[in-house]
């Protein structure tokens, strides 16, 4: 992407004003994407985006500027500007001697994207199309879209880091409005990985489209949701996203360093209930948060953060990690070169336990079973979090009954994960898009069929 | 500016007979300091730029985008949108904007004085920011953020259907989040001022409403599950109107995803209820001359005394329902085709203070702030359920702080259970104005 030589030259300059650590980001993104709605293939869009961000470190001060000019010219005048962001007055010239280093895949990629016929990525919408409007008359509407992307990064730094990655991610999103007596529904389903088109030896796009039409079919029939403080049992890959919100977030060393976790100061203590064993893994082969190496050059670990209810460690960038004497679990990501690296998830686990998951829901006397969430917020200085449910059941007498309207489910962080009473011994993961200080960079999170002995739902129902 | 829109044409001369091209090029300037504990954390500088291509040939439409002017990658930009433009479903319906011959409202969105704001004094206006926030209250206990951001953008959009505009706007904000409590307690609150240059800012403002938002949830407890009556914080009844929005964006309505869909003329919300999407109104953080497509920005009155009046239409959605579009195109800069939806969304406001609104109700609950919007409001079941905190009313004044709970309704059960609507108005960062707003029967979730 960039001639080494040149690389050299720009860290040296960005040197210059007395840095003691510079960074080359660079970043030649290409995407495609096809959208179909209302029955018709409305637009395909194709997408480039090049360029560099440079940072410069002195002390606790970070300057950083960024560039679509990928000349020589334009990446020292990025530097130039990082560099008087972070001036020290000191200086001088420090040579810095670049090292290649190479780094596994941590899968195959069969069939690049950028290989397949447009005309294929349409058809899969209206093969989506077709497959969701038979499943029932009641289905009104159908929106389909499809986008892959292949991201070559490069990452350079003062430490003589030398090191780049190709990532390539696949992604089909289908979402159904059914309507009926009880006014309009929506079910939605959106598989992606970190794969080419194969995805879709895997991921039928008739089959995902059935499962959004399904789920919209089903929500016709919800009642309001119940009102107040209930066992939850939460499907396997479903619930993920509580983990990712209930202690993901507050175990990034970024916010813990700034007081603003209350998983501050409680690494060696018990913070869950002894069920849980919770890692945090970037090399899971072809899920959606996974990568050969981090934003920074890191190579994704497996970092084990929560073992037998007990926190082990938190996330760490290279920053983070440098200042705690310490080093990068590579968690550092950002969303483009736009962007300053943050401490991020990548693919947020609960390991599978013993029980039968359908022995869960038999020992659940009155709940709710949750099948699908739709993402979540969290407060990671107070520990108060949310996540709605998309597709939900009340759970009476140890069985599952009529569907529940979404609503919210609210919960403490550090209560939830001890009020976990019971873990399945089934797996699954689900795919979504993780936003923190306004980027977004792609997760997943899994987690075997498990229950939180108490939660508040907000329905409407008293 | 005239650059962009030369560029834009160049493009357009590249055309072929048949062919309808609408070029838009986009580029900004951003600065953004972030200090903590005293120190600059981070100071970043930069200037992105790009352009977007959309082709209707033969009926059909394709789109692509760059991150870069240069003459090669524009070049290759309009071939791939052409290529894509073939396998798109033919539909009589598409087609470009044309000028429709209102003149633009002059709006002054630019300052360029930004432009020539020393980076120092940014840096010095954080770290003040901070250290203010930090001294006022004893209760504080630490900053989580403090940061101060501003952009000038311009833009051009140009035609083969004759469109010429260019469009540009300076903005900066300061924000701080603040930590209050000590031992095991936290709470916090967060503060922040909008203008279009930095001597407009109003700090003071945001470090006594960071102070104050985080300092009065001390002590919070989770409630107990009732029916009541809600008084919606300025910003959270701006969040709520934004929902509002996407169900009267006329694309929306005919794709069968609105809540609004076949009810124009048809009662909707309380007689004392209008809304209208107005970017022409300088003061709205979304104001601008023209729209996404080119066109002079209008006023739109969407629901006029609770009765449905009308949606917000591009001129795709206009052509389709037989009627002119009103500027309502939006899009996400030049990486996205344009939509329709809304920009600088206001109800028409009451008369009552906040303290006037707490004493009429006597009993409630003031909504300080919501979360899960994105995951608990659905905008086309209409189906409302998010996290809340605040504080609970009674005998017509707060009383203690409240968290970890939600309040859930339906959309269409809110526009109908509206006590009243506050004289408070604030235009707000994003796409509508805040206001305090009086709901009644509201579930609230807790113990």
């Amino acid at each position: 992407m960039i001639d080494e030589a040149v690389v050299q030259r720009v860290l040296t300059a960005a040197l210059r004003t007395g840095g003691d650590f510079a960074e080359v980001f660079a970043e030649d993104r290409r995407s495609s994407s096809a959208r179909l709605d209302d029955g018709k293939i409305e637009e395909l869009t194709s997408g480039r985006d090049r360029g560099a961000g440079i940072r410069v470190v002195r002390g606790d001060t970070t300057g950083f500027a960024h560039t679509s000019d990928m000349s020589e010219e334009g990446l020292r005048a990025a530097a130039d500007a990082a560099g008087a962001a972070a001036r020290g007055g000191g200086g001088g010239v420090r040579e810095v001697a670049l090292t290649r280093r190479e780094h596994d895949q941590p899968h195959e990629v069969r069939v690049m994207p950028e290989d397949v016929a447009k005309s294929r990525k349409a058809e899969l919408l209206l093969k989506a199309d077709d497959a969701a409007r038979a499943a029932g008359g009641a289905i009104r509407q159908v929106g389909a879209s499809y986008a892959d992307s292949r991201r070559r990064i490069l990452v350079a730094n003062s430490d003589g880091l030398l090191t780049s990655d190709d990532q390539v991610r696949t992604r089909l999103m289908v979402s159904c409005v059914a309507s009926g007596d009880t006014g309009m529904q929506t079910g939605y389903e959106a598989p992606g990985r970190t794969v080419g088109f194969e995805l879709f030896d895997d991921f039928d796009p008739a089959d995902t489209a059935r499962e959004a039409a399904r789920r919209a079919l089903e929500m016709l029939k919800a009642r309001p949701a119940p009102s107040g403080t209930l066992p939850v049992v939460l499907k396997r890959g479903a619930g993920g996203v509580l983990f990712h919100e209930a202690c993901g977030h507050g175990l990034e060393a970024d916010l813990v360093g700034r007081d603003a976790s209350v998983f501050r100061d409680k690494v060696g203590t018990q913070v869950a209930s002894p069920l849980v064993n919770l890692v945090d893994d970037g090399t899971y082969a072809r899920e959606w948060g996974t990568y050969a190496i981090d934003d920074e050059g890191h190579p994704a670990q497996r970092n084990t953060l929560v073992e037998n209810g007990e926190l082990t460690d938190y996330m760490w960038d290279h920053l983070r990690a440098r200042k705690a004497g310490r080093s990068s679990s590579g968690n550092g990501r950002r969303q483009s070169y736009h962007h300053l690296p943050m401490v991020r998830m990548t693919n947020t686990y609960v390991l599978a336990g013993e029980e039968d998951p359908e022995e869960i829901i038999r020992q659940t006397p009155h709940g709710i079973y949750c099948v699908q969430l739709g993402g979540g917020q969290v407060n990671t200085a107070t520990g108060d979090f949310v996540f709605g449910i998309t597709e939900a059941y009340m759970i009476e007498n140890g069985e599952i009954t009529h569907p529940i309207r979404a609503a919210n489910l609210i919960g403490n962080g550090p209560e939830v994960l001890r009020a976990i009473d019971a873990v399945g011994n089934d797996f699954d993961t689900w795919t979504g898009t993780c936003g923190k200080d306004g980027q977004g960079v792609p997760v997943s999170s899994g987690q075997p069929t498990l229950r939180v002995a108490a939660m508040t739902v907000g329905g409407t129902a008293a | 500016m005239t650059e962009l829109l030369e560029l834009a044409e160049r493009v357009l001369d590249r055309a072929r007979p048949g062919e309808q091209v609408e070029v838009f090029v986009g580029r900004s300037h951003h600065t953004e300091v972030k200090v903590f504990d005293g120190d600059i954390e981070s100071l970043s500088s930069a200037d992105t730029q790009g352009v977007g291509v959309r082709v209707i040939a033969g009926g059909r439409q394709g789109f692509a985008y760059a991150a870069s002017l240069d003459d090669d990658i524009v070049t290759e930009t309009l071939a791939e949108a052409r290529d894509n433009a073939t396998f798109g479903t033919i539909d009589e319906f598409l087609g470009l904007a044309s000028p429709d011959g209102v003149e633009p409202v002059d709006l002054d969105l630019y300052r360029e004085e930004l432009l020539s704001f020393p980076t120092d004094r940014k840096v010095e206006m954080t770290l003040e920011l901070e250290r203010a926030v930090r001294a006022a209250d004893p209760r504080i206990r630490g900053v989580e953020s403090a940061e101060y951001a501003d952009s000038v953008s311009e833009s051009a959009i140009a035609s083969t259907a004759g469109i010429r505009t260019t469009n540009r706007r300076s903005g900066c904000s300061i924000v701080a989040s603040a930590l209050a409590g000590e031992g095991t307690e936290t709470q916090t609150g967060s503060g922040y001022s909008v203008a279009r240059t930095p001597e407009d800012l109003d700090l003071a403002k945001a470090v006594k409403d960071a102070a104050e938002k985080s300092t009065r949830l001390l002590g919070a407890r989770k409630p107990s599950s009732r029916r009541l009556t809600v008084v919606l914080d300025p910003p959270v009844a701006a969040s709520f109107l934004g929902l509002l929005a996407s169900g009267l964006s006329a694309s929306s309505v005919i794709k069968g995803r609105s809540l609004f869909g076949g009810r124009e003329g048809e009662a909707v919300a309380v007689p004392f209820l209008t809304l209208v999407d107005d970017p022409t109104e300088p003061q709205a953080w979304g104001a601008g001359r023209y729209d996404a497509e080119g066109l002079a920005s209008r006023r739109n009155v969407l629901i006029e005394d609770g009765v449905l009046r009308g949606f917000l239409h591009n001129s795709y959605t206009g052509r389709r329902c037989g009627v002119a579009s009103n500027a309502s195109a939006v899009r996400g800069g030049y990486r996205s085709t344009p939509g329709c939806g809304s920009r600088a969304l206001t109800l028409t406001p009451g008369t009552a203070s906040q303290e006037q609104l707490l004493a009429d109700i006597g009993d409630g609950l003031l909504v300080q702030s919501v979360t899960g919007l994105h995951s608990g409001a659905n905008p086309i079941s209409g189906d409302f359920s998010v996290g809340a905190e605040g504080l609970m009313v009674r005998g017509g004044t707060t009383a203690e702080p409240i968290r970890e709970a939600t309040i859930a309704s339906t959309l269409q059960r809110m526009l109908l259970d509206l006590v009243a609507i506050g004289g408070d108005q604030e235009w707000l960062p994003g796409g509508a104005c805040g206001m305090s707003v009086v709901i009644g029967e509201v579930q609230l979730s807790g113990s």
